[in-house]
């Protein structure tokens, strides 16, 4: 289709029934006909576009994204829809409207400040989605290097192309995570000089951070360029990682020479995102060093492993009333005598009371009655004087027990056991005979006199004898929910144990018991089990000598 | 047993195989030597059927796998068809353990020094889980193919295991479970541990024959056996998102319906229940002793675990699948599969509110209908 100059320089069609108002309008407006050529431009659109007058070709004087999108709409069938393009600095909306006879109207709209505010308000989620993204992650482990490695990779992958975490010197190497690009973190201790990287050692003194324009990427030593990082550094932020009063360490980010340098909002937010960092190694740091101090502490009040001696076999497990406690008020212990022809001492009891506080005096118990060790001939002496150290203890708190001398002599082992107050040992018998040994006494730490009457008892092998504390016979469960466990049901359990390692005599109890309560709450269950194996055993679990086993 | 298929113990004696390392029937020896020693309890013949084809130059994950969990394999058998007291079977798992532990001293000392670790891999059951013998063998696996282990053995409450995790941070939890009913408990281990940013490979026959259970909860990797784990292992598990933290409702949307809340949580008065209605409907049982009263309370209680473990998995094939394998075992013992039937009516009764209960009890029972009756599992006496 030709169109000739003359032919519209009329306006018409839709331009018509618009009347003249729109060229008074404070929009930008062009009509442009079917074939490509300006009809008429209103005076906004001229200032906007100042060749765009009748008879011009819109090619020549739109952008090129206005002219394509006139033409497509002359192509398609359906009611062409609104375009967006840059002109000069301006970013613009034209909105089309078709007349009846296929000129165009196009609506310009300036939509440059809205746009430059969606930017704004897009990074500005970014940013706060990419914090809260951070935040679960860094707080996610308490462990300190994994904690390193999640906040380097965090910085490589979103703020810059490299990043560095410095600790504080530990002795006096400095832990050290890098990432480049957000690739898994490398781990490194250094002996390195803070002041070579400008702003370094300030930052892990806790100042404030220097400027990134001062430093200086060519002067940056080799080891704070990680491995992998292609190019020289273009800029650099070195920001302190505040931690709980102390700084936790500092972070180096980089960025490549290609890359645009680091601007001021980006300076900030590395320091808000440090902040974030910072809190959460702290927290590591401090649970690391509280799990250290209570494990240290705890050494001494955890069930001890028990290991076969002379002949005869000892194991015993533990359950904590609380599942987040590994300690409490339930207790033993195994001392093998001095001699080779002494008596090994095994002790278990409950103090009452559960938790830290009732393990605190298993503990000063199992300590005493380590001392007094030598004075085991005679166990209701042996009571007598743990009673009085209780007695003037600052404890109100009182405890049973049992005590078992055991000396293996020769196929026979004799057993002396003493009850302090507390549920009688059973013998298994190999048999299938479950016997209560005779013996009772008054628990300890609660009365200025105790007395008590020792059983002896003799084991064959294959035989075993069971003490256990009254948090398995208490137990409440089973398959009604409310019942007790109950003496009979555990001398059930144990009858057909003869023969059996002590382990497995150990973990059938507690297996009962544990299926017995299932989930609802319990007391502290302890169980030591005593065996006389048939003359054979694996040495290499005493976990003393090597070697595999003997016969 | 025929004399084939039982030749002379010293089978695998070491001088006539020192030359070339032991071949498939030396395994197959060792394993019958094995079974017999644990069946009798005897630790020391045990331990020489492992050690001797050890000394023969067999290798160690063979062996483990080969022979001591194929033996552990038979002993569940044998338990399952009644010719094995649950006694005898504590004593032969016991047995195993310590010839693992055993071997274990000895190969760590067989190892270089200087030899690189592979990753630290944290070994756990799940909480109530007390099968602790296949994550036993998967730990000595993992050693054996130089993994740093850390074994925490059974019934591993999930705070300790992650105050572990936080303590020593592992490439990844191997969580191992046995028994469906621990599935819940299992899958708060799992969203636990993710939540450390860890990865969990799930293993043993609570996650299913194909780990669809595994896949369920969300686990990061499965692993049908201990093999199949150290490979999965050696590959790489990807790091779960850390800190992403998943709610159960969040994996099983199903749980909304409150079945498994309320069926779980009122355990104890729906056994009680249903006892008094079977003591009602069933005449007999009135001349029941405590303690065959108590086997049967036993039996309800674990239908009704059974329920909630299906729906919390919202798959009525747990619950069938444990009422067909109950049957096998009473049947073993000499008692028809059909008695399991009126306590299931009676639960259908007191879970009349509850459709899906009511649909998974349903499908239960038809299952146990179409049972017929059937021969005992066949003898495995002397093949392990």
């Amino acid at each position: 289709m030709t169109t000739f100059e003359g032919a519209s320089r009329q306006p018409r069609g839709l331009v018509r029934h618009v009347g003249a108002s729109w060229m008074q309008a404070p929009y930008p407006a062009l009509v442009a006909d079917s074939s490509g050529g300006v009809v008429e431009a209103n005076a906004a659109a001229t200032h906007l576009f100042p060749g765009a007058v009748s008879g011009a070709w819109l090619d020549h004087v739109v952008p090129g994204w206005l002219a394509d999108a006139h033409r497509r709409a002359g192509e398609e069938g359906q009611p062409p829809r609104p375009v967006r393009g840059r002109h000069e600095d301006l970013t613009l909306e034209a909105h089309p409207t078709v007349g009846t006879d296929g000129d165009i109207v196009w609506w310009l709209v300036d939509d440059t400040d809205r746009l430059l505010a969606e930017t704004a308000l897009r990074s500005e989620r970014e940013r706060t989605a990419f914090l809260a993204d951070a935040s679960s992650r860094l707080l996610a482990s308490l462990n300190v290097p994994r904690c390193m490695e999640v906040a380097v990779q965090l910085a490589a992958s979103h703020l810059a192309d490299a990043a560095l975490l410095v600790m504080p010197a530990a002795g006096r190497r400095h832990p050290i995570a890098a990432s480049v690009g957000g690739a898994p973190a490398e781990h490194s201790s250094a002996r390195i000089d803070p002041s070579a990287v400008t702003g370094l050692s300030e930052a892990l003194q806790g100042f404030p951070p220097v400027p990134s324009r001062w430093i200086d990427p060519a002067t940056l030593p080799d080891w704070a360029v990680p491995e992998g990082f292609d190019g020289p550094a273009g800029s650099v932020v070195v920001t302190p990682l505040p931690g709980h009063g102390i700084p936790a360490g500092a972070l180096i980010l980089l960025r490549r020479g290609d890359h645009a340098a680091f601007d001021a909002s980006e300076e900030v937010f590395a320091r808000v995102f440090a902040a974030r960092a910072g809190a959460a190694l702290s927290a590591a740091r401090m649970y690391a060093e509280q799990a250290g101090i209570t494990a240290t502490l705890m050494v001494e009040l955890l069930p001890p492993k028990l290991h076969p001696v002379r002949g005869v076999e000892y194991a015993g497990g533990y359950r904590a009333s609380r599942d987040t406690e590994r300690i409490g008020g339930d207790f033993y212990d195994v001392h093998p005598g001095a001699g080779s022809d002494q008596e090994t001492l095994a002790v278990l009891g409950d103090v009452c009371g559960k938790g830290l506080d009732a393990a605190v005096l298993t503990g000063k118990i199992r300590t005493t009655l380590q001392a007094l060790l030598p004075l085991a001939e005679d166990h209701e002496k042996l009571l007598r004087l743990l009673n009085g150290t209780l007695l003037t203890g600052r404890h109100t708190r009182y405890a049973t027990l049992v005590l078992a001398s055991v000396r293996r002599e020769g196929r026979v082992t004799r057993l002396r056991l003493t009850s302090a107050g507390h549920p009688r040992p059973l013998i298994v018998r190999r048999s299938g005979e479950v016997e209560e040994a005779d013996t009772a006494g008054t628990l300890i730490g609660a009365l200025p006199d105790v007395h008590a009457r020792t059983a002896e008892v003799l084991l064959q092998p294959g035989e075993a004898c069971l003490l256990y504390t009254d948090g398995i016979t208490e137990a409440k469960g089973g398959p009604l929910g409310d019942v007790r466990f109950g003496t009979r049901r555990l001398r059930e359990a144990v009858a057909d144990c003869a023969g059996m390692p002590a382990e497995a005599v150990v973990e059938r109890v507690q297996m009962l018991a544990a299926e017995w309560v299932g989930g609802r709450p319990h007391d502290d269950m302890a169980v030591l089990a005593i065996s006389v194996p048939h003359s054979t055993h694996l040495t290499a679990v005493d976990g003393r000598t090597p070697g595999r086993y003997t016969t | 047993m025929t004399q084939a298929l039982d030749p002379p113990e010293d089978a695998a004696a070491p001088a006539s195989a020192a030359a070339r390392p032991p071949g498939p029937d030396s395994l197959v020896a060792a394993r019958r030597a094995l079974w017999h020693a644990v069946r009798d309890r005897d630790e020391s013949r045990a331990a020489r059927s492992v050690f001797d084809l050890l000394d023969a130059g067999a290798d160690a994950e063979d062996v483990l796998l080969g022979v001591i969990a194929r033996v552990q394999f038979t002993v569940g058998e044998e338990w399952a068809a009644g010719r094995l007291s649950v006694a005898a079977e504590h004593a032969a798992t016991a047995i195993h353990d310590r010839i693992i532990a055993a071997m274990s001293h000895r190969e760590a000392e067989a190892r270089p020094a200087d030899a690189t670790p592979a990753a630290a891999v944290t070994v756990a059951c799940v909480d109530g889980e007390w099968h602790s013998l296949p994550a036993r063998i998967l730990a000595e696996v993992l050693r054996l193919r130089g993994h740093r282990v850390d074994f925490l053995g059974a019934q591993v409450p999930t705070p300790h295991l992650v105050a572990h995790l936080h303590h020593t941070a592992p490439a990844a939890v191997a969580l191992s479970s046995s028994i469906p009913t621990r599935l819940p408990a299992a899958h708060a281990a799992i969203t636990a541990v993710q939540a450390v940013g860890i990865p969990v490979l799930a293993g043993g026959a609570a996650f299913g024959p194909d780990g669809r259970y595994a896949r369920l909860l969300g686990a990061d990797a499965w692993a049908p056996d201990a093999r199949g784990a150290a490979d999965a292992l050696a590959r790489g598990v990807p790091r779960p998102a850390a800190g992403a933290v998943r709610q159960t409702i969040d994996d099983l949307p199903h749980l909304a319906d409150q079945e498994f809340t309320m069926v779980s949580r009122s355990r104890g008065q729906l056994v009680k229940n249903t006892m008094a209605a079977l003591e009602d409907r069933l005449p007999a049982m009135r001349a029941y002793t405590e303690a065959q009263r108590e086997r049967t309370a036993e039996d309800v209680a674990h239908i009704v675990e059974f329920l909630a473990a299906a729906l919390y998995t919202d798959d009525s094939g747990l619950l069938t699948r444990f009422l067909d394998w109950t049957g096998d075992i009473l049947e073993a013992r000499g008692v028809p599969a059909r008695v399991l039937g009126p306590a299931l009516e009676i639960l259908q009764d007191e879970l009349k509110d509850f459709p899906r209960a009511l649909r998974f009890l349903a499908e239960g029972h038809a299952a146990l209908d179409g049972r017929g009756t059937r021969p005992t599992i066949p003898g495995t006496g002397s093949e392990a």
